[in-house]
């Protein structure tokens, strides 16, 4: 049966099958589509040999053009590191923040850098404009627990605060309730102390009770006056800013079970040269020292 | 030509022998390269098996379908790696069964999330995401500070990951019940015991609340060891492009 036969009603070919005298025409399909079918076939063809393909014991094969991934994205890291070394070394080898700023194109580039690397990194803790929450200090006010100046925001970012770090900053607000240092009237007088110390208005008879014991457990960290000391983390308790909040119940609720809040070290995250750009960015947010 | 199907289509017995050989062609293709996976994972230091309450966090991490909104994969391209850290390699996941990759992101990636945040800020932001980041749009997770963790069958936990493939031993699943605890008390009775069994674990109170185990330990505990096992500093990227 080597000769065509036409169907006659449609006039299409059949494909020579037959079954109780039913045919089946033979419709071909689409030229448009066969032609899409082989080039994509030719195409995986290509492909095959050019990238990396098939799995062997040993290894896989890496394609004639030796693709990888990998190779390309650091290349391109070390393309964008090499186009910012010089700006980069040139924040690194800064001495001061008014060495920086007096160079207005590097204290541009320190602040993009460093206000991208915020977005990243810090804003989750610290807010998108570094406002702070409860339990994460404003960067925004010119208090600063452990400094502001572009030294000290640079070593808290690279060592953190009671972070993993070896060298973390390292204070330790005691949990004077819990552990049974004070009990629990000597905290109600200490809350009224604090209360008045940061002026307002407290019960007098408790603050002359609390007097001795301010004296005795909280002065070596916060200062005589209250005034409270970078050196140490030590909060100052004259002012209105308050980390965990300044009423008589937070006050209360930090004298019996005391805070240690926890910054993360970024030394391993961030290169020397991020956090510096970091350090002046957190510094021009308003309060840098 | 057109006729040569009849070979086929007449004889039942050569177009069974037929099929069988194109569908093992097809087998064969997709099959062969599984047994040469193990030389596509890249040899690195560090990867050790979940810790049992690390494990404990992996299972809430899946059970809240945590994956359908976080990646964990750093991808190898620029910007990611920008953002996130280094690209994760296929090693970091081995231990994964199932793996959670992931391909959605309407949160943030994960895989390198391990210690860029305190435990407080993570138990602050489980329970309520808005308190932190008010842009947030993450469902709050309350309840895992107040339920109790349910491991009285952590024992078989380790024993169906040592049934796919992880290297848990016996001493490791016998241990499982006292390392889950031991991780959040710096002060247990086996803690070089348990260090050594997972080095590197990461040992406090992760909730703050030391009279319990929380859901909320296991599922920080999680969260701060992704990603922070491999130690980049002797990895050596160039032995390992592909």
């Amino acid at each position: 049966m080597t000769d065509k036969e036409i169907d006659e009603p449609t006039g299409v070919e059949t494909t020579g099958h037959e079954w109780d005298g039913i045919k089946e025409l033979n419709n071909p399909l689409p030229r448009w589509w066969l032609i899409i079918l082989w080039i994509t076939v030719i195409w995986s063809v290509i492909y095959w040999v050019l990238m990396p393909s098939w799995p062997g014991i040993t290894g896989h094969f890496a394609g004639l053009r030796n693709h990888s991934e990998r190779a390309n994205v650091d290349a391109a890291i070390a393309a964008l590191e090499t186009e910012r070394s010089a700006q980069m070394q040139q924040l690194l080898s800064a001495t001061s923040i008014d060495e920086i700023e007096r160079d207005p194109q590097l204290l541009q580039f320190a602040m993009n850098a460093g206000g991208s690397l915020f977005g990243d990194n810090c804003a989750t803790c610290h807010g998108a404009g570094g406002q702070g929450f409860v339990g994460y200090p404003s960067l925004v006010d010119d208090t600063w627990l452990w400094g502001g100046t572009l030294d000290d925001i640079q070593k808290t970012l690279h060592h953190g605060i009671r972070s993993t770090h070896p060298e973390t900053r390292l204070s330790i607000m005691m949990a004077y309730g819990e552990t049974g240092a004070f009990s629990s009237d000597q905290i109600d007088d200490l809350v009224e102390y604090v209360t008045y110390l940061s002026g307002r208005e407290a019960d007098s008879e408790a603050v002359v009770r609390a007097r001795a014991d301010f004296t005795q457990q909280c002065v070596s960290c916060h200062g005589a006056d209250g005034t409270g000391d970078p050196q140490q983390g030590a909060p100052d308790l004259t002012d209105a800013i308050w980390l965990y909040g300044g009423d008589r119940k937070d006050l209360r609720e930090t004298l019996y079970y005391g805070r240690a809040g926890v910054m993360p070290h970024w030394t391993e995250r961030l290169s020397d040269e991020q956090i510096t750009a970091l350090a002046v960015y957190v510094h021009s947010l308003g309060g840098g020292e | 030509m057109l006729n040569r199907h009849e070979i086929f289509e007449k004889r039942s017995l050569l177009l069974t022998v037929a099929i069988l050989f194109v569908v093992a062609i097809g087998g064969v293709v997709e099959i062969a390269p599984l047994f040469y996976l193990e030389s596509t994972i890249e040899k690195v230091k560090g990867v050790r098996p979940y810790s049992p309450l690390e494990l404990a966090g992996r299972n809430i991490y899946i059970r809240e379908g945590c994956y359908t909104c976080h990646s964990q994969m750093v991808r190898p391209l620029r910007d990611e790696v920008e953002r996130y850290g280094h690209y994760s390699l296929a090693a970091e996941s081995m231990y994964d069964h199932p793996f959670q990759w992931g391909s959605k992101r309407s949160g943030p990636d994960l895989a390198r999330v391990g210690g860029k945040y305190s435990d407080a800020w993570h138990q602050q932001h489980l329970i309520d995401p808005r308190s932190v980041v008010p842009e947030s749009i993450m469902p709050p997770y309350a309840f895992l500070d107040k339920r109790e963790l349910d491991y009285s069958n952590v024992e078989a936990w380790l024993k169906a990951n040592r049934a796919v493939g992880v290297p848990y031993t016996d001493e490791m699943i016998e241990n499982a019940k006292t390392d889950l605890e031991a991780q959040i008390d710096p002060f247990s009775d086996v803690y070089d015991e348990f260090l050594a069994r997972y080095p590197n674990a990461q040992i406090r109170n992760f909730d703050g609340d030391a009279r319990s185990v929380s859901e909320m330990d296991a599922m920080i505990a999680y969260l701060q060891v992704l990603g922070t096992m491999v130690d980049f500093s002797t990895y050596e990227p160039e032995e390992n492009y592909r």
